[in-house]
């Protein structure tokens, strides 16, 4: 396969630069080795900072937030949830820090209004009675799936592609550049490589394994964040607590649900990273300072990112290594052609986007300048059901008479599957159960995809997708992906769910029996 | 031990014996109690039985994170005894658990819903996920499809368009190497075909008439071809299961088979009706849907239960009370973040030190969840204990899934600990009263 530019990594960033280059007019391929927004792209709060959280320890990163949150909001509307913002200090909370608040904004050109206790109670309803003090800021709630899925879908509608599941297993370099890059599909270990004249490491918390490929180290930490989601919204606003960059401070609206993180934990691998117990306890019992309610409140699901951190220093969590991002052009390190992009955050994806795509633009001399400043990201339908809530929307107000509810907590129809299942094929892809759970809300209910996991694999069957024993491994893979971000919250109601699924589909159907663990 | 005059509540009246659960535990446990000629009360949520298959399993895997599986339930057993296992199977001998199948399956038989088993031998048997399991004892309605598995005899599988947790491409194509001679074919069903949707209980509620069953032969007919067996979801009927299929069977010419599926279950709602009708008839005051809110306990030690929440309330006394209340899923054990309790006596539960400890990483770990081997610890009479073993009350007996040191969805043994629980409760229950009456007399 040949292509001008081959970019590494299926996350904002990455599907960014592809749309960025698209818009130049610059073929690429992006390939990436799980799915996208499998990284840190998919484990975060889904927040569009207003700058506000970063005034006082980062002031660059709190004005690139200001101007880019802007720029989103008005150029990706369709991702943005403008809902506002909150910070808000609790009683014994560092009065210090509360006062200087606002020049610190005013510092950074952060828009932020001081606003009573009553006030900020008045708007929340749901915060604690021991509120001190509170500001409003301009703070949205932004989809990441959406966002990702559309920016490279707008790339792929241009020319470039997208290989998922494909891994980079080295490179080829001659005469200090990459001729080849060598990759696999992890599916079916098929190995072939890709000649581009330009490669753009976007792996995020994997950007060091990339550059290892290439014989060039780089200096990264890792810290693991985690999240825990809601069964209802309890919030209109984004609330942040009042204080120091912590753990739990965070409460985020999205759709028919709130996010309350997160953890820093600093993690060796990037792998294999899972929510625990421990940071599920420390989360509800850190944010109800805050939103009281939390306490008593029935969590659905928990999960966690990989914050990719360039450098080495940074205090025992990570906090203080700065928020902002790294642009590497590995010409000093005998490799011409290859670029990284590392650190930053999901609000400056677009500005981390840019910047890449000209120092790779400028290396090939193409000259045609960024459009992801000045113009709309299209709307296209292929996203659309990730968000919660919009699938049964969209299935109230128009469904076709002869459509199927496969997952009947979240509405998911046969008619979304089959979107799904056709917008995968349409790129060559295998539908998977997981790839179909990725992209819907099937499972994501209170059935923890129990009962609708296997309706969607009968389904699969029926529409010939599947022809042999290959269901057993799906489903397997499907109650993995879904135990991921229960297995910390399985208490309550959410433990009789857990057992439920676990007598059908063990103490009935033998799955353990039959499927074997990777 | 005189059987109350009537069903109808009586306030004054002290049962022998309350059974709290309506699940397989409790229901077998009332059975064995009316049985045994003790005055019996019985309340639990409506829903219990419908969760279950409709298979018996006894056990066929241990040690589970070794995946060994046992074609013969006694040896699996045996190992079990071996290795000193605190499992409740190894509190009962064989002859006991063999006495409580047979009386629990005797009655079964006897009010329509026929049994099979094969005493020294699990039975395996295929499910609608495609998987091939082994079970002790299936419905009569499911045994066609055992012997059809192990012939690997040319077989067709009916399914209906609208019925969406059960498909025979995906049985055939799971099963297609051990099993390739499958040939699946999907149908309207009868009266339906207009709707998208259709369900396993309104199905075998249509199957109960003769034209639902010719019409429907007369769609399957044509693929037949040199198939032997007809395979079908679990929906041949609720009250006349062995007469559908005997009728199946002659317009088709061929024998037909039902195959075990999602809850809730066709044969999952033929155990309720028949513990619903039939058990009443034996004396059993059975209170349908009524959850026992709380237990207080008399001077004399008998327990006062009340029933039926503030709308309706109602007080049961009972000598004794067998707790067949189940686990997470029949409420009868809650969990909060720090722990798990049994809400109705607070009793002392074997269970993992903290939530940390509770499951694996992985949901499928061959190991199973720690949390699932929590529960009620019980002496030798299934009287709950403490834990240095001593009894809480003399009169309190557990039977079922809320007993510790077992995980019956990985050993397959839920139906096995139920009834054979159950059983031992109610001799342990007969056995004091006996020898009260026997001092009395003396």
């Amino acid at each position: 396969m040949q292509t001008q530019v081959l970019i590494i990594g299926g996350g904002a960033t990455g599907t960014g630069v592809a749309r960025d280059l698209a818009l130049r007019g610059v073929d690429s391929i992006l390939v990436e080795k799980g799915d996208l927004n499998s990284g840190a792209s998919g484990g975060n709060h889904g927040l569009l900072h207003s700058g506000g959280r970063y005034v006082s320890n980062d002031p660059e990163a709190a004005r690139e937030c200001k101007l880019e949150g802007d720029i989103i909001k008005k150029l990706m509307p369709q991702c943005v949830e403008n809902t506002g913002g909150l910070f808000v200090a609790v009683e014994g909370d560092d009065s210090n820090f509360i006062a200087d608040f606002p020049s610190f904004c005013v510092t950074c050109g952060v828009p932020c209004e001081s606003i009573t206790p009553e006030e900020a109670r008045f708007l929340e309803p749901t915060l604690s009675a021991k509120i001190i003090a509170a500001y409003k800021v301009e703070d949205a709630s932004i989809d990441p799936f959406r966002l990702t899925l559309l920016n490279m879908g707008q790339a792929v509608s241009m020319g470039s592609r997208l290989l998922r599941k494909t891994k980079v297993t080295g490179f080829d370099i001659r005469d200090k550049k990459i001729r080849n890059t060598r990759v696999m599909n992890v599916d079916t270990n098929e190995e072939f490589s890709i000649e581009a004249e330009q490669v753009v490491n976007c792996a995020g918390a994997w950007a060091d394994q990339v550059c290892r490929l290439a014989g060039i180290g780089i200096q990264m930490q890792y810290s693991k964040g985690t999240l825990l989601v809601t069964n209802d919204r309890i919030n209109y606003r984004i609330v942040n607590r009042l204080r120091r960059p912590s753990d739990a401070d965070i409460l985020v609206p999205g759709g028919t649900v709130s996010i309350i993180g997160t953890t820093s934990t600093p993690v060796e691998d990037p792998d294999a990273i899972y929510p625990t117990v421990e940071e599920t306890d420390l989360i509800i019992s850190e944010g109800s300072a805050m939103v009281p309610v939390l306490e008593r409140s029935r969590f659905v699901r928990a999960y966690c990112g990989v914050r990719p951190l360039f450098g080495k220093s940074g205090g025992s969590d990570g906090r203080s290594v700065s928020r902002g991002f790294t642009l590497l052009d590995h010409s000093n390190e005998n490799v011409e052609n290859l670029t990284t992009i590392t650190g930053g955050k999901l609000t400056t994806f677009r500005l981390m986007a840019e910047k890449t795509a000209d120092n790779v633009c400028s290396k090939m001399s193409i000259t045609a300048p960024c459009r992801t400043s000045i113009d709309p990201l299209p709307a296209a339908d292929d996203s659309r059901w990730t968000e919660p809530g919009i699938s049964p929307k969209k299935w109230m107000r128009s469904h076709q008479p002869d459509d199927i509810m496969i997952c009947e907590c979240e509405m998911v129809t046969k008619t979304v599957v089959d979107e799904i299942i056709d917008s995968l094929k349409s790129k060559n892809e295998r539908p998977g159960l997981a790839d179909i759970g990725h992209r819907s809300r099937l499972g994501k209910g209170a059935c923890q995809g129990a009962f609708c996991g296997a309706r969607a694999l009968a389904y699969l069957y029926e529409r010939g997708e599947f022809t042999w024993g290959e269901g057993l491994v799906e489903i397997g893979k499907f109650f993995q992906e879904r135990w991921k971000g229960i297995h910390s919250i399985l208490w309550g109601d959410q433990l009789i769910q857990a057992e439920l699924m676990e007598s059908i589909h063990c103490g009935l159907f033998d799955e353990e029996l039959h499927t074997t663990l990777k | 031990m005189a059987l109350p005059k009537s069903h109808n509540y009586d306030p004054a009246h002290v049962f022998d014996v309350m059974v709290i659960g309506s699940g397989i535990a409790g229901m077998a446990a009332s059975l064995f109690a009316v049985d045994r000629k003790l005055s019996t009360v019985q309340a639990g949520s409506a829903g219990g039985t419908l969760f279950t298959s409709g298979l018996l399993d006894l056990i066929s895997v241990y040690p589970i994170e070794e995946k060994k599986m046992w074609a013969d339930p006694w040896e699996a057993i045996a190992a079990l005894r071996n290795d000193e296992s605190l499992h409740p199977y190894a509190r009962i001998s064989n002859d006991e658990i063999q006495s409580a199948f047979d009386e629990i399956i005797s009655f079964l038989n006897s009010r329509g819903m026929k049994f099979r088993c094969e005493r020294n031998r699990n039975l395996k048997i295929i499910t609608s996920m495609g998987t091939v399991k082994y079970s002790y004892c299936v419905p009569e309605s499911m045994w066609h499809g055992v012997e059809a598995l192990e012939k690997r005899a040319p077989c067709c599988i009916v399914d209906f368009r609208g019925l969406k947790e059960f498909s025979a491409r995906q049985i055939a194509a799971t099963l297609h190497e051990t099993w390739p001679d499958i040939r699946p074919f999907r149908v309207p069903f009868p009266g339906m075909e207009q709707r998208n949707e259709v369900h396993a209980a309104h199905l075998a509620r249509a199957l109960e008439l003769s034209e639902t069953r010719i019409a429907l032969a007369s769609e399957i007919k044509p693929a037949i071809g040199d198939a032997r067996y007809v395979g079908f979801p679990a929906v041949l009927g609720i009250r006349r299961t062995p007469v559908i299929q005997a009728h199946l069977e002659k317009i088709l010419g061929l024998p037909v088979f039902e195959i075990p599926m999602m809850p809730a279950s066709v044969p999952g709602f033929r155990l309720k009706e028949i513990f619903d009708t039939e058990l009443p008839l034996k004396g059993l005051l059975r209170l349908i849907d009524k959850r026992v809110d709380s237990v207080t306990r008399a001077e004399n030690g008998n327990f006062l239960l009340n029933i039926g929440g503030e709308e309706q309330p109602q007080l049961i006394k009972a000598r004794t009370v067998i707790l067949a209340s189940g686990r997470f899923m029949g409420k009868g054990l809650l969990s909060d973040r720090k722990g798990i309790y049994e809400p109705l006596f607070n009793l002392p539960l074997s269970q993992p030190s903290g939530r940390h400890a509770w499951h694996h990483e992985q949901f499928l770990n061959p190991a199973g969840h720690p949390i699932n081997s929590a529960g009620v610890e019980v002496d030798d009479s299934f009287r709950p204990v403490d834990g240095t073993g001593r009894v809480i009350h003399e009169n309190l007996y557990a039977a079922g899934s809320i007993l510790a040191h077992q995980d019956w969805m990985r050993m397959k043994s839920g139906s096995g600990v139920a009834i054979s629980t159950a059983y031992a409760a109610v001799n342990a229950i007969m056995r004091v009263i006996m020898d009260r009456s026997i001092r009395d007399t003396a």
